[in-house]
C-alpha cells in the first residue's frame, strides 16, 4: 500500500534531523559532498550515508536526485485540480490518477462542507494553460461517473517557495 | 556527412549531457561518497564536466538542487491551508503568511479561496497553534486540508527533453 497516513512519526532521531537540515537545500557540488556534510556535523561519512539509506528505506526520503526548476524549464502553468469523488472508491481512484505521468502530486484531503466538497487533489503541470486543461480532461475521462464535480485552480503568483524546513 | 567545428560539436554535446543530467537522474543518484563520479561514469564523461554543468545549471536557476526529496509528514506534520482573502487585502495578508518560517509554499490561485499555502510544524499542537495565530493576525478563517493519503509514486518529473532517451518511467 502506497498510502501514508498523516502522523508525526518518531522514526528519525536528532542526528537524522541534523542531516536533513544540512542537506535539504541540496548537496554540495563537490567531489565528496557527503564528506563535507559529515565534517560540518562532526559525524563519520559512513554514518551519514547509512542514516540516509535508512531514511530512504523508511520512506522519509522519497528519492535522491537532481531537482530541476520546472518553472525555469518552461513549465509555467501549474493547475491544482480538485475532485469530488465517492469516499468508498477513493483509494482505487487515487492510485489510478496518481499513476498518470503528468500528475506530480496526488493526495486525498478532507472535505470542508458545504463550501469545499473536493477530496482528491492532483497537481498538473504544463507549458501552457491549455496543456494543463487537456490533462485535466484526461483525468475527468479516467474518473468517468465517479467525478461528482471538479475545479482547476491555476496559480497566478508564486508568493513563496522554499524547500522543506524543519 | 559534414564535419562540425569542434566548438559547435562541444556545445551540442553539452546540451545532450544537460538533458540527460536533468532527465535521467531525478530519482536514482547513488548514495555513495562520490555521487558525481558515479553519474559521470554512467554518462561516460569526466566527473569535472558533470560538476561544471551542474554548477552552471544552478547558476542559471534551471537546477534547484541536487539531493534528497523528503516525504511530507514524515519529518513533522504539515497541512495545506486555504484562505478567502478580499482582493484589496491580498498582498498584505500574503506578506504576513509568507513571513512565517513554517510556511514553505504560498501561492495565489484563481478562486474564491485565493491564497493557498503549506504550513509545517514539528507536531500537531504546534501546527494548530500556528494556524490559530495566523487566523488571529489576519482575521481570516483558514481551511486546513491536511494530506490524508498520498497516491503518487514519486519518480521525479518527466521533462520529455530527450527524444528516445533512456527515460525509465
Amino acid at each position: 500500500m502506497l498510502a501514508v497516513k498523516q502522523q508525526a512519526e518518531t522514526i528519525i532521531d536528532a542526528i537524522d534531523r541534523k542531516i536533513i537540515a544540512a542537506t535539504q537545500h541540496g548537496l554540495p557540488l563537490t567531489r565528496n559532498p557527503y564528506h563535507e556534510i559529515a565534517a560540518q556535523l562532526g559525524l563519520d561519512v559512513q554514518d551519514v550515508i547509512t542514516r540516509m539509506q535508512l531514511m530512504l528505506d523508511k520512506g522519509v526520503i522519497r528519492r535522491i536526485g537532481v531537482v530541476p526548476n520546472h518553472y525555469k524549464l518552461g513549465f509555467k502553468a501549474n493547475g491544482m485540480s480538485v475532485w469530488n469523488v465517492p469516499e468508498e472508491k477513493i483509494s482505487q481512484l487515487g492510485q489510478l490518477i496518481g499513476a498518470q505521468d503528468f500528475v506530480s502530486h496526488c493526495y486525498q484531503r478532507p472535505r470542508f462542507l458545504p463550501e469545499w466538497p473536493y477530496n482528491l487533489f492532483a497537481m498538473v503541470h504544463g507549458k501552457t494553460r491549455d496543456e494543463v486543461l487537456e490533462k485535466v480532461e484526461k483525468i475527468a475521462t479516467l474518473l468517468g461517473d465517479d467525478n461528482r464535480g471538479h475545479l482547476v485552480l491555476f496559480s497566478t503568483r508564486i508568493l513563496k517557495k522554499t524547500g522543506l524546513r524543519i | 556527412m559534414t564535419v562540425e567545428p569542434v566548438s559547435h560539436h562541444d556545445a551540442r554535446k553539452n546540451t545532450e549531457l544537460t538533458q540527460q543530467l536533468l532527465n535521467n537522474f531525478q530519482h536514482d543518484i547513488p548514495l555513495s561518497p562520490t555521487p558525481y563520479a558515479d553519474m559521470a561514469e554512467r554518462l561516460g564523461v569526466d566527473e569535472q564536466i558533470v560538476l561544471k554543468l551542474l554548477k552552471d545549471l544552478q547558476d542559471q536557476g534551471i537546477l534547484s538542487r541536487v539531493g534528497a526529496v523528503f516525504r511530507p509528514n514524515r519529518v513533522g506534520v504539515s497541512t495545506l491551508a486555504a484562505m478567502a482573502v478580499p482582493e484589496y487585502r491580498l498582498q498584505q495578508v500574503a506578506d504576513i503568511i509568507s513571513a512565517y518560517s513554517a510556511v514553505n509554499h504560498n501561492y495565489e490561485r484563481e478562486h474564491h479561496f485565493n491564497l493557498w499555502f503549506v504550513v509545517t510544524a514539528e507536531n500537531p499542537q504546534q501546527l494548530d497553534d500556528t494556524l490559530a495565530d495566523m487566523e488571529s493576525r489576519t482575521d481570516i478563517r483558514i481551511l486546513s486540508l491536511p494530506m490524508e493519503k498520498d497516491y503518487h509514486i514519486d519518480l521525479g518529473f518527466p521533462l520529455q527533453l530527450v527524444q528516445g532517451g533512456n527515460h525509465d518511467r
